[in-house]
């Protein structure tokens, strides 16, 4: 991929919502370029969803979320693909990875309620003829997530005027 | 009673204009500031990690007066490989508590009493006041808008006398943003060769340049290097100015005496700012300066970002290819530039600093810093358009 669209996709990483013509004065190049990038980009699936970072917390919505280590038996011709299939079509499940190490699957899942949370563990993922075993972890504090840190002060330590 | 015991040399310099216009601009609620002349990046972890590590490890005790000897090493070695200036890191580099010391000692080591110091203007603000502490006398070379404030050799053998001695060159500049480009800088060097000037050169910004520009180092060019002192630091392109930490690199005789007055008065700089700027250049040469070139490349975006937003107001502006400044005309207002950043920051808590805080060649201007977060940037240029229209 060339310089501009890695320049392009970095400046929305940090902030999605940046106008086009801002991005494209800060690259000094002109908006109808930075527009059929930003086009290619969404088209080869580069860039699949723009969304915000939300502390759930203070928006006063009630919600658990686990971590969920699974071990789980690939399948011939399919390797760890057609279990993963399986279970990220749970829309509880929010992210999933194929880890190294100790386990096969990490899933972050998301619940109203502890025991919803608990029913997907029991009724759905463990009885999975795939999968082996399952270690869940429940989150209790978000510190930092894609870089952002919660709740940080944010302040600027410099002097307001300095040589 | 107090007048007998001040040093009239001292009460000769007026205090620095920028203090001045600290004291009001600090009680501001709600202001932006554009005023600040240091980094928005706080120093990369693992950087701060490693003077953690050190202070972990009981490293409490004094270092050498050169600094310890891994760092003079890194500094020789990134000297010679980034800027093609080659110095014995045993006797030809000194660290020193930020580049202000050693502009201090550098010229308290070569001047006479009476000996001319070229400085062009704009400028630093610590290089009139040095000179004058050593016993010199500034002498301004006057650069102009018209030239992109880069320095001209005409202008300055003009300002040549028989008791000229050391010519200070800085670019990167602040507070213009002007770099130097290398037939100018060649100019300069036969100027200083044909008069048998020395050059300090303040490198600080030398890593903040953009658009592909690379700022040469006067040290690299022929015949230049026995007469020229590379001043330069940690503070701007590894944003770490609250580590004080600064070096010098010039021929033995140079390094030797400054570092006389060095151990005398600071005796070496701190410990763990030392370990930190070794870690710094280590890292950076290991990881092709990537740390650098992120902040650069974020200061480039905002330099262009300003840039169109001050040409949009109407302000007059140059592009300035370095350091995180930029210095546009306010002149179409008829205010001089101390009354235009006064009423500014009054009437649209925005700060800016005049631009005759940097020498009689900068009235007329405003120094602009867009090292801040591009949302505050947005906002004081709103605020800058509004007071326009208000002029």
């Amino acid at each position: 991929m060339n310089g501009i669209k890695q320049q392009i996709l970095e400046i929305l990483d940090k902030d999605c919502r940046v106008p086009l013509e801002q991005i494209a004065t800060m690259l000094g190049r002109d908006m109808t370029e930075v527009a059929q990038h930003i086009d290619e980009l969404e088209k080869e699936q580069v860039i699949l969803s723009y969304r915000p970072i939300i502390n759930w917390d203070r928006a006063e919505r009630q919600r658990v979320e686990a971590m969920i280590e699974v071990k789980v038996t690939p399948q011939r011709d399919f390797g760890f693909d057609a279990v993963a299939k399986r279970i990220y079509r749970f829309n509880e499940v929010k992210s999933l990875y194929l880890m190294s190490g100790g386990y096969d699957l990490l899933i972050l899942v998301e619940a109203p309620t502890l025991k919803e949370l608990a029913q997907f563990v029991s009724d759905r993922l463990s009885p999975l003829e795939t999968v082996t075993g399952t270690a869940t972890s429940f989150v209790l504090k978000r510190y930092k997530q894609d870089g952002v840190v919660f709740d940080d002060g944010g302040e600027d330590e410099r002097l307001v005027v300095s040589p | 009673m107090s007048e007998r015991f001040i040093n009239p040399a001292v009460s000769a310099v007026p205090p620095s204009a920028i203090r001045k216009f600290f004291d009001s601009a600090s009680t501001m609620k709600n202001a932006i500031s554009l005023g600040v002349g240091e980094p928005d990046f706080v120093t990369p972890f693992s950087v701060r990690n490693s003077a953690i590590d050190s202070l972990l490890d009981g490293e409490t005790q004094y270092t050498t007066n050169y600094g310890i000897l891994p760092l003079r090493e890194e500094i020789s070695r990134y000297l010679s490989e980034r800027y093609q200036a080659g110095y014995d890191p045993h006797t030809e580099v000194l660290v020193t508590v930020g580049a202000s010391e050693a502009i201090d000692i550098a010229l308290r080591a070569m001047l006479r009493p009476g000996d001319e110091v070229l400085i062009p203007e704009p400028c630093y603000i610590s290089y009139q006041a040095c000179t004058r502490f050593a016993g010199g006398v500034p002498v301004q070379v006057h650069t102009h808008a018209a030239n992109d404030f880069e320095l001209d050799a005409k202008d300055l053998e003009d300002c040549i006398t028989p008791k000229s001695k050391v010519l200070i060159l800085s670019y990167p500049n602040n507070p213009t943003g002007a770099v130097l480009p290398r037939e100018k800088l060649e100019a300069v060097a036969r100027v200083a060769i044909k008069h048998d000037l020395f050059v300090i050169c303040d490198e600080i910004y030398s890593e903040l340049a953009y658009d592909g520009f690379i700022q040469v180092s006067m040290a690299s060019l022929p015949g230049m290097w026995e007469r020229t002192m590379i001043i330069s630091g940690f503070s701007k392109a590894f944003a770490m100015t609250g580590f004080r930490l600064g070096y010098m690199a010039a021929p033995q005789p140079y390094v030797v005496a400054a570092a006389k007055i060095h151990q005398y008065t600071i005796m070496c700089a701190s410990r763990q700012s030392q370990v930190a700027a070794y870690y710094a250049l280590k890292h950076g040469r290991e990881t092709g300066y990537a740390d650098v070139i992120r902040m650069r490349e974020s200061y480039n975006q905002r330099r262009r970002l300003m840039l169109k937003a001050f040409r949009d107001m109407g302000l007059e502006c140059f592009e300035p290819r370095g350091a995180f400044y930029m210095f546009p005309s306010i002149k179409k207002t008829g205010l001089s530039s101390e009354a235009f950043c006064e009423k500014l920051l009054q009437e649209k808590a925005v700060i800016c600093v005049p631009g005759s805080a940097f020498g009689d060649s900068g009235e007329g201007h405003i120094r602009c810093c867009y090292a801040t977060a591009i949302s505050k940037l947005q906002e004081a240029f709103e605020r800058i358009a509004a007071f326009l229209k208000t002029c």
